[in-house]
């Protein structure tokens, strides 16, 4: 819930009042935490996410009709996410067949198990964060703040990295590194 | 009982249920709670969706934590000694991937054939399924903690789910304060009462038919 989140950029944003942002995240975080400040603030006219269970806000403006709400399983998003930033055509899995989630999916048969087709996911723009950057774009991610960061830095047009941390070149043990600086465009500190 | 008393049950039978170096998830609210029922020593190590194992327990909200180390809700929790953190990709290779031994979890309904309703009521609560759908569809065992009855006293453990599903036959246990609920092939089966409950009784809170077992047992 707002953990790994780059909450300075998102501080931004809310600032600067982007409007009709189309969002992907694991979850709407809190009303005033994370991504659910976009919410709060009206700026998000769509979103692709796994829960929005403690943030109301996102809640209430779905049923008034003001804000599309996309549900994913968790795991079934992050795999998305992955397709698209690694080349694949979707992927297969076996969540949510028997739910709802299966509604105008196809459904294929593999070894006589069945498996829906989640389609690639990807975005314009990938807004991460990471705990150390260095000056080449490599990152890396503290403890449970990984999360969706790595697969979502594979996935955009445009990445932008959040830090606490920028570090020269070569100041780090580059078998640390959890993400090559390829993905990254933009370090934001 | 109290709700006290009625959690330590449920949660105490549960972590019976599981065995000594498994690898397991459990849910919020209720489920967390088996985490303290477990001894030290059995090896065991919790998952949790987010990218964690060994899970320890929830810490205060301040400054003494490392507000990097949290739970699935999102809350700063301790670390094992042999914690390993990881991307939601492969924490869902974990748990898609059959490498959870157990997935703990409450439930809005369960039915005879397994089926589980957990994670919306249509109009009502639209909390999002989470990871949820992936747990209970890829973890080796499912175990539903829950009370037997809903608030108005009306049956959870349904014929049929009338709920969304978060999953088709997924449930493998029920565990209730009146019940330990085997889901089979052949529908449900009771194999242990909670102590201060008649099977009567049991049978009355429970919309599903139930299969009483031949060795029926007593827990409390």
């Amino acid at each position: 819930m707002a953990v790994g989140s780059p909450l300075k950029i998102i501080a931004a944003l809310e600032e600067a009042g982007v409007p009709e942002l189309e969002i992907i995240c694991n979850d709407t975080g809190l009303p005033d935490k994370g991504c659910g400040r976009l919410v709060t603030n009206r700026q998000v006219a769509r979103v692709v996410t796994s829960h929005i269970g403690l943030n109301p806000e996102t809640g209430k403006q779905m049923n008034a009709g003001e804000i599309e709400v996309e549900l994913v399983p968790q795991g079934t998003l992050v795999e998305r996410i992955r397709s698209a930033g690694a080349g694949l055509g979707g992927v297969l899995t076996p969540t949510g067949v028997g739910t709802i989630v299966e509604e105008n999916k196809q459904k294929l048969t593999i070894k006589g198990k069945d498996y829906l087709l989640e389609e690639p996911l990807s975005a314009q723009v990938s807004i991460i964060k990471a705990s150390i950057v260095d000056k080449a774009g490599n990152c890396i991610f503290n403890k449970t703040t990984k999360n969706f960061n790595p697969v979502m830095a594979t996935a955009a047009d445009l990445v932008i990295v959040e830090t606490e941390k920028i570090v020269e070149v070569a100041e780090i043990d580059p078998d640390h590194f959890m993400l090559p600086g390829t993905f990254i465009d933009y370090i934001v500190q | 009982m109290d709700k006290k008393q009625l959690r330590d049950r449920i949660t105490s039978r549960i972590a019976r249920e599981l065995k000594p170096g498994s690898l397991v998830n459990l849910g919020i609210g209720m489920p967390t709670l088996v985490a303290s029922q477990v001894d030290a020593d059995s090896g065991i190590q919790f998952q949790s969706e987010n990218g964690m194992i060994g899970v320890g327990t929830v810490e205060p909200c301040d400054e003494s934590v490392d507000h990097d180390i949290t739970n699935a809700g999102g809350k700063p929790v301790s670390a094992t000694p042999d914690a390993t953190y990881f991307d939601s990709a492969m924490s869902f290779t974990l748990i898609r991937g059959g490498h959870v031994d157990a997935s703990v979890l409450g439930a809005l309904e369960v039915d005879a054939s397994g089926n589980l309703a957990n994670w919306i009521i249509p109009g009502k609560m639209v909390p999002g399924m989470g990871g949820a759908m992936d747990l209970v569809t890829g973890a080796r065992k499912v175990i539903i903690a829950m009370e037997h009855c809903s608030k108005d006293g009306s049956p959870k453990i349904l014929k049929e789910c009338t709920l969304p599903l978060t999953a088709a036959g997924v449930v493998d246990l029920i565990v209730t304060e009146r019940a330990v609920i085997e889901v089979t092939e052949n529908g449900l089966v009771l194999t242990e009462k909670g102590e201060g409950f008649e099977v009567d009784d049991i049978i009355a809170a429970t919309q599903a038919p139930l299969t009483i077992a031949q060795d029926l047992k007593t827990f409390g």
